[in-house]
């Protein structure tokens, strides 16, 4: 056994071992994580200023530039693992991840294909935040548009963001604030310190000032004083913690998503073509993400389009970490899947709700397999949607399937991040787009799943963190 | 400061100070009237069958602290005592009918103890600062006493816990983030406007104040804390960033039944770990098994805290505390068991359910 790896905390540009540490052990291979006390990161708070100094003294056009050679580092390079000279490869790092986490190795790859993506699409993904503003706005702060004088300005000097560990992807809603010029200060989640170190790693190695990065592992009592120590701070959570930052304007909660597929008269019978858009909806990522489908509502053939999705869904088995055709995540915490298999159990107990898969799967929903945790895909049926189990998530290939009718789904489905409406009707796809609950809509037979560079995803980044000004009268001095 | 015992004749000191108390609480002449009622009752008398220390955890069982909060105080004055007006204590962060103390001396007898073991260069002389719970509690005359004590006079700035408390339990964040500004901005400003040499405060708020300004530019030189659990990453924090390596630090762990246990000099081996001494013979901690606390862990191991207190005003047996330390070996300035790394109890075993993201 080899000397532990140990990352450290990064207070703006210093390297900082702390004595409290949480200890892992990735294939025989020691990790310490240092934790930062509460108290450490509101000093750092203090010196953000020198931080956006030092990203703004850097033109945009060059820091576009950084985040896509960033991208490159972040999939293809070695970079440090920690405080010393050890270096981590892009294999060393999915398999660690995947250890850590219970994504399987193919979904550690795919989940770095996609924080790839979105750096190297960084332009794209800017223009869709700024709805085509030319990037020297970040420089100058004002720009000529259509014959009109800009003016936006940064309303924070920094943006905080509590981490989950459920899927690395995630990430990729911080990166673009770095090129807009804004510092960040990030808790990585328990199991997941090693995403955000990584790409910070790779963002420094491709030119980014180090001062921009903070990087504070901490406690809960941390993560608040980073939410309240940034001018602009974004948590994930559940719906406890989207009810304890709601009264706070400058925080952004991503809770639970409650991503839905709505599929209209028109495609009612249809369902059949669109079968493997809905597992992937529902599957796709280990049924890890905020924008995997929970429910699926349809205006008719509830019955034939639940079976057939439960035989579908009951057929995935839980395969070993590095089998390349795993897509079941197992759980880092067997008492969590033990507590959701329980709290499943006792919701079914409750009229007007069956689980369809129970009858089709290869055993029990909870199981020990390959030496980890699973909980098997489940698909519930239910009679209406005040069930439970009808409008909820878990962490894990789940999903209810309701019928509504189509007129009555918008007034029903409740706040929704992402919805796929799986329908050509022009006027109930107008409806869908003046609805108020629905966060990202896909229209048209698409995986909930569906990620377009150019279209903000939770809110809109670049609105969070700037804001416009009026401005008026002569603009010589600029 | 080092001891002029050895760990066994501490030992026979405490067992000689355990019959003497023994005999003080329980004899009709001179104890209070609810452990001379208690053993009226018990089947035993105390002071045939109490000879050493080790008898205490052998025959008595462990103190209920909600009789301070049920029975008048008046029931627990010792009847040597009874014609001189005693102070009533409460304990710190307690909502409803509070936990209360009668005490004349105790307090005294304990800083004075307190303030020798640090002597003059530790706490300079000059005014004194405190930063914290005042109102119906010891430490405030406490804090007061050590700094007239040592010739000085002491400021003082409240915090009132009880308040902090109702406000988290509402949920009012803001507004108790609001009160904590309003207490430090009381702090920086006494100790931009006069000459503060020393200071007491909790560790918390002791950080929220260096974020206002630097300590040592502020003129301070020693500084003692109590409150709050400090792990070795928060005390290096606080010697290190907070302190600027320049003020001496003094932390205590402490409450209204013990009095003050006063942490032994931090050696480069210590990493930080602080270790406190109980103000033994008066109040003794041992460090006990959860599950039989009979018995004593291992040197070195975690168990709960379990305070015995033995003074003239007031006997508390085997009280067990809500906190949790590692056992710890005598040193060369407390020849007795050291309590190590304080924390709640059972605060690493407590689940933490993980939302959905």
């Amino acid at each position: 056994m080899t000397s532990s790896i140990h990352i450290p905390v990064l207070r703006l540009g210093q390297t900082y071992r702390s004595l409290d540490k949480i200890q892992f052990n990735v294939s025989g291979q020691p990790l310490e994580i240092s934790v930062a006390n509460s108290g450490l990161i509101r000093r750092d708070l203090q010196q953000l200023a020198k931080s956006g100094a030092a990203l703004r003294a850097i033109p945009c056009e060059k820091l576009v530039g950084y985040m896509e050679k960033a991208a490159e580092l972040f999939l293809h390079g070695k970079l440090p693992w920690g405080d010393d000279d050890r270096l981590q490869s892009p294999d060393d790092y999915a398999v660690a991840l995947s250890q850590l986490t219970g994504l399987p190795h193919s979904l550690a790859r795919s989940n770095m294909g996609k924080v790839h993506a979105a750096m190297s699409n960084i332009r794209a993904v800017i223009s869709g935040l700024t709805r085509g503003m030319p990037l020297e706005l970040f420089d100058r702060g004002f720009i000529r548009q259509n014959g009109l004088d800009v003016n936006f300005f940064a309303e924070t000097n920094s943006l905080g963001v509590l981490l989950p560990s459920n899927s690395p992807g995630v990430n990729s809603l911080w990166l673009p604030a770095l090129v807009m010029k804004i510092p960040v200060v990030l808790k990585p989640g328990r199991e997941d310190p090693l995403t955000p170190f990584r790409l910070i790693q790779a963002m420094i190695a491709a030119g980014f000032p180090r001062e921009a990065f903070g990087f504070y592992p901490t406690t809960h009592d941390g993560g608040d004083t980073l939410l309240f120590g940034t001018g602009r701070a974004i948590a994930f959570g559940s719906d406890a913690t989207l009810k304890k930052y709601a009264p706070y304007r400058h925080i952004n909660v991503h809770g639970s998503g409650r991503s839905k597929i709505v599929i209209g008269d028109d495609f009612a019978a249809d369902w059949p073509k669109h079968l493997d858009v809905i597992v992937n909806s529902i599957a796709a990522n280990g049924g890890r993400s905020c924008i995997n489908c929970s429910s699926v509502l349809v205006s008719n053939n509830r019955d034939t389009l639940a079976d057939a999705l439960a035989r579908k869904l009951a057929a995935i088995e839980p395969l070993p970490r590095d089998h390349p055709d795993a897509v079941l995540c197992s759980f880092a915490n067997p008492k969590s899947a033990k507590a959701i298999d329980e709290r499943l159990t006792e919701l079914l107990a409750a009229p007007g709700a069956v689980d369809l898969t129970a009858k089709y799967r290869n055993g029990p929903r909870l199981v020990e397999m390959h030496g980890q945790t699973f909980l098997r895909p489940t698909l519930i049926v239910c009679d209406d949607l005040n069930h439970p189990l009808a409008n909820t998530e878990y962490g894990f290939p789940f999903a209810s399937v309701l019928q509504v009718p189509q007129a009555k789904m918008i007034g029903q489905i409740g706040e929704s991040l992402v919805v796929s409406a799986f329908t050509r009707d022009q006027a109930w796809s107008i409806d869908l787009m003046t609805s108020t609950n629905i966060e990202r809509l896909n229209l048209g037979p698409y995986s909930t799943m569906r990620v377009q560079w150019e279209q903000p995803h939770e809110g809109n980044l670049f609105e969070f963190l700037y804001r416009r000004r009026a401005l008026q009268g002569d603009l010589v001095a600029v | 400061m080092s001891s002029k015992l050895t760990p066994a004749q501490a030992q026979s000191a405490l067992d000689s100070w355990t019959r003497k108390m023994i005999a003080w609480h329980f004899s009709p002449a001179t104890g209070c009237d609810y452990w001379l009622k208690w053993a009226k009752t018990a089947g035993w008398d105390p002071r045939k069958e109490i000879n050493c220390f080790a008898d205490i955890a052998k025959k008595f069982s462990h103190f209920d602290d909600d009789v301070l909060r049920t029975e008048q105080p008046e029931r627990f004055v010792p009847k040597a005592y009874a014609k001189r007006p005693y102070n009533v204590f409460e304990t710190g962060g307690t909502t409803g009918m509070p936990k209360q103390r009668v005490g004349w001396d105790d307090y005294k007898t304990d800083y004075e103890e307190y303030s020798d073991h640090y002597g003059p260069d530790f706490f300079p002389k000059g005014n004194w600062l405190m930063v914290g719970p005042t109102g119906p509690r010891r430490l405030r005359l406490a804090v007061e006493h050590l700094a007239n004590y040592r010739g000085d006079s002491c400021y003082f700035v409240d915090l009132d816990p009880r308040f902090v408390k109702r406000l988290i339990g509402t949920g009012e964040m803001a507004m108790a983030r609001k009160y904590q500004e309003h207490v430090i901005d009381q702090a920086a400003t006494i100790l931009r406007h006069r000459k503060i040499t020393n200071m007491f405060t909790t560790p918390r708020l002791l950080e929220n104040l260096a974020e206002r300004m630097s300590l040592v530019k502020a003129g301070l030189k020693g500084v003692f804390v109590g409150g709050t659990t400090m792990t070795p990453q928060y005390v290096r924090f606080v010697v290190e960033e907070v302190l600027e390596n320049k003020i001496n630090f003094a932390p205590t762990y402490g409450n209204t039944l013990m009095g003050l246990a006063i942490s032994k000099k931090l050696t480069k081996a210590d990493n930080y770990s602080l270790t406190y001494y109980a103000p033994q013979p008066r109040a003794t901690l041992r460090i006990v098994n959860p599950d039989n606390p009979t018995e004593l862990v291992n040197y070195g191991e975690y168990g709960r805290v379990e305070l015995t207190t033995m003074t003239k005003e007031f006997f508390v047996p085997r009280f067990l505390e809500r906190d949790e330390a590692i056992r710890r070996p005598p040193c060369s300035e407390f020849p007795w068991d050291g309590v190590g790394d304080v924390r709640p109890f059972q605060s690493l075993t407590k689940t933490i359910i993980e939302g959905v993201y």
